[in-house]
């Protein structure tokens, strides 16, 4: 201690005296880093080397070739053509797309459980609190694969064949092979019906501009809410009406020992929905919860001190407040989503994990080219992701003097 | 916007009746919408919650050990108790059990004695749990020194499989995570920015892609005169993956902790190590413990996934036995099961964590 002094008095009094090079931390930091530097590349070269030799040893040639080759293999199910002589390239685009869909589907229906969960645990109705928080503690603490497969296994594959369906309106159906569905199918003049929901859609987004600014000039408010929903839903109804509502539905009908017309959902898609909005939902209710919670109570008694009534205070005083809290952690529960949709795999459902990683992996042998590609489209919508959500913390950063 | 114009009417005086019938008006008919909805719930629960006990307990088989014992009206609970002892040990030769048992009690007991606070040397008990524990497990488990029969990895299964993949995901996590979340806060430019890389990786990409690497890449990497076991694979692939979580974790924590301590730290001349170490690590992963345990909890429910890789975890020694074909069609009480027991571990440690957290909430 007392030497360590000491030598700083004499580095003050001759600054060209320096103590020993290892004291110096820059120096020390300059050392640190090239080993670190020297140990990585080494790690690299020696991990390239052994697998080049393994590759070689194998017989496998590397290279990103395989992709334009024939898949050779069916799925069963497809949002885009394809068929056993189309190429993996396109296989990977299929089970992309069957990714987005289900985490799409999934990330709807968590929000909407979700936000109607976490807030009855808010509720002053007891036996709904109750209710919401055993909601929120038995789903939350169920691996989501087991989940999976007690609805895939347990639920879905103990329904009835397709000739003893449940049936809903006798419209809707579900039997063992899935849910059927009545679809769409559009008249010519139905374009109209769209072009107007196109319409609306700038219009409504004009609207909220034209009252924001107005409200800023004038302080005047006014109801983008009703009148947008009004303009929304109005629209593309009275263009519907007025072109003959040309849209017909295909409805599903028994014939034989399946279904004929409508769509078919698969199981795997339907139990692969229900368990990943159920389980994420039950993450959702709780930041849901939080969030609200996170506003304080004096927020809500001012905006009572000035008479505001209580909706005004719940959408303009609580909830914007509450979002700043939910949305990021939002946010990542849908990117956990996303990848948790990949357990897909585990009951069959055709998506990037299963069949780019699974079958096409086994098929080709490109261990290292597959594996990579499927990790860097994950890893590329979270990134994606994430720099947005960034932007959106900057822009609602609380603006602090 | 909002002015009133005329006067408001007074309130009712708050209800002061007490006992059932109070509580019932508090907290349940409270105003017509609640009345509806609680109407409602009741209806709803006794819909869900009567059918669910008379399958699960009232009409349920529960002694027995062949298929005959199902009677078919309720759940059949014979097919669980007819291969418990596999759902706990999987494969593991009869006549070694005992080596099993001996390990999961020193857990249960270390567990127990660093969960209760009032016992104490917690310092020295926790060091064993994590570095004795952990070498005494390796030579019960595996065998094969002090005159034990070596068990290979490919006999162990179950529940006892699921517990040792959660332990050393845990035991592994945490100290790579906070080792991460230094460097990430570190000075130096390439050991941030390696840190940075390495944890927005692993968070990036899901826990299965993570696990075919594992098992597909990984015996690429090394000479191929190297055997890499199965389970090795598998553990290094989760415990990689959560330390960046882990990461993430601890380095909230860091931040938490004012600037002031360290600098108070390098005013007395400690070094880093000895900065991070005795001053900001300790108050950091204090802040953080419900955070830790959260993370716990995730990796133990992600042990689940190893199934997919072929190891037979508790799930998938259950799975297996439904498609034995002398007890086919009890999916329903395979799976509710792995639920139960999933879920009595996750839920215990989400306890914890929220037990832990009201401890530490020594402000106002």
């Amino acid at each position: 201690m007392g030497r360590d002094i000491h030598s700083r008095l004499d580095m003050q009094r001759s600054s060209s005296e320096r103590g020993p090079l290892w004291r110096d931390p820059a120096v020390r930091a300059l050392v640190i880093q090239a080993i670190l530097l020297l140990a990585l590349l080494g790690f690299i070269a020696m991990i390239v080397t052994n697998t080049l030799a393994n590759l070689e040893a194998r017989g496998i040639t590397t290279g990103f070739g395989f992709l334009q080759e024939r898949a050779g293999f069916s799925i069963p199910q497809t949002l885009i053509d394809y068929s056993g002589d189309s190429s993996y390239a396109r296989t990977f685009v299929v089970g992309l797309l069957n990714t987005l869909l289900v985490s799409g589907m999934g990330i709807v229906a968590a929000t909407i459980i979700g936000f109607i969960v976490g807030i009855a645990r808010l509720s002053s109705n007891w036996l709904m609190a109750k209710l919401a928080a055993a909601y929120v503690e038995i789903f939350r603490n169920i691996p989501l694969l087991v989940q999976i497969l007690f609805w895939y296994f347990a639920v879905l594959q103990a329904l009835p064949s397709p000739r003893q369906s449940l049936s809903l309106f006798e419209a809707f159906f579900l039997n063992v092979r899935g849910l059927v569905v009545p679809a769409p199918e559009p008249l010519p003049g139905f374009s109209a019906t769209l072009w107007a929901l196109l319409l609306a859609v700038i219009a409504v987004v004009g609207l909220s501009v034209f009252a924001r600014r107005r409200q800023a000039r004038t302080g005047k408010a006014l109801s983008v809410f009703r009148l947008g929903a009004l303009i929304l839903i109005g629209l593309p109804l009275a263009a519907f009406l007025a072109t003959g509502r040309p849209l017909a539905w295909d409805v599903p009908t028994l014939s034989g020992f399946n279904f004929n017309g409508g769509v078919t959902v698969i199981p795997e898609l339907v139990a692969l929905w229900l368990a990943l909005s159920i389980y994420t939902a039950s993450f959702i209710a709780e930041i849901v919860r939080s969030g609200i919670q996170s506003v304080p109570q004096g927020q809500v008694e001012a905006a009572r001190a000035i008479s505001l009534p209580g909706d005004v205070t719940l959408r303009k005083i609580v909830i914007p407040q509450a979002m700043r809290v939910i949305v990021p952690q939002l946010t990542s529960q849908y990117l956990n989503l996303t990848k948790n949709s990949s357990l897909a795999t585990a009951i069959g459902y055709p998506d990037l994990v299963a069949v780019f990683a699974g079958t096409a992996l086994n098929q080709t042998g490109q261990a290292i080219e597959i594996v990579a590609i499927t990790m860097a489209v994950y890893l590329l919508i979270s990134l994606v992701v994430s720099a947005l959500m960034n932007l959106y913390n900057a822009r609602t950063l609380l603006k602090e003097r | 916007m909002a002015t009133r114009t005329e006067m408001i009417e007074a309130r009712r005086p708050p209800d002061m009746r007490r006992g059932v019938v109070g509580w019932l008006r508090a907290n349940l008919f409270n105003g017509p919408f609640n009345s509806v909805a609680s109407l409602l719930t009741i209806v709803l629960l006794a819909m869900v919650l009567w059918p669910l006990a008379k399958w699960a307990l009232i009409d349920a088989d529960w002694l027995g050990s062949t298929r005959e014992a199902c009677t078919g009206e309720g759940a059949c609970w014979v097919f669980i108790s007819a291969r418990f002892e596999t759902i706990i040990y999987g494969f593991y030769p009869d006549a070694a059990r005992w080596r099993v048992d001996l390990v999961l009690t020193m857990m249960a007991l270390l567990i127990a004695w660093l969960a209760i606070p009032r016992l104490p040397a917690k310092r020295w008990v926790g060091l064993f749990a994590l570095v004795g524990f952990p070498i005494v497990a390796y030579f019960l488990l595996l065998g094969g020194h002090f005159g034990l029969e070596a068990v290979p990895t490919r006999e162990w299964g179950g529940l006892m499989l699921t517990l040792t993949v959660a332990t050393v995901g845990i035991v592994g996590s945490l100290p790579i995570g906070v080792v991460l979340a230094l460097g990430r806060r570190s000075k130096m430019p390439l050991v941030r920015s390696l840190c940075v890389v390495f944890i927005e990786f692993w968070r990036g990409v899901p826990l299965i892609t993570v696990l075919f690497m594992a098992s597909v890449m990984l015996p690429l990497f090394v000479p191929t005169e190297v055997e890499f076991d199965k389970l090795l694979r598998a553990l290094i692939g989760i415990m990689f993956f959560w330390s960046a979580y882990m990461a993430e974790v601890v380095r909230g924590g860091l931040q938490a902790i004012p600037s002031g301590q360290e600098e108070a730290a390098k005013a007395l001349g400690l070094g880093y190590w000895r900065r991070m170490g005795l001053i900001v690590l300790p108050q950091a992963l204090k802040l953080v413990i419900p955070g830790i345990v959260n993370t716990f909890i995730a990796l133990f429910k992600d042990t689940s996934l190893v199934l997919i890789i072929g190891l037979f975890d508790l799930l998938a020694i259950i799975r297996a036995g439904l498609t034995d074909s002398n007890w086919l069609g009890f999916a329903t009480e395979g799976y509710v099961f792995a639920a139960l027991m999933f879920w009595i571990f996750c839920f215990s440690m989400s306890r914890y964590s929220q037990y832990i957290e009201r401890r530490l909430h020594t402000g106002h």
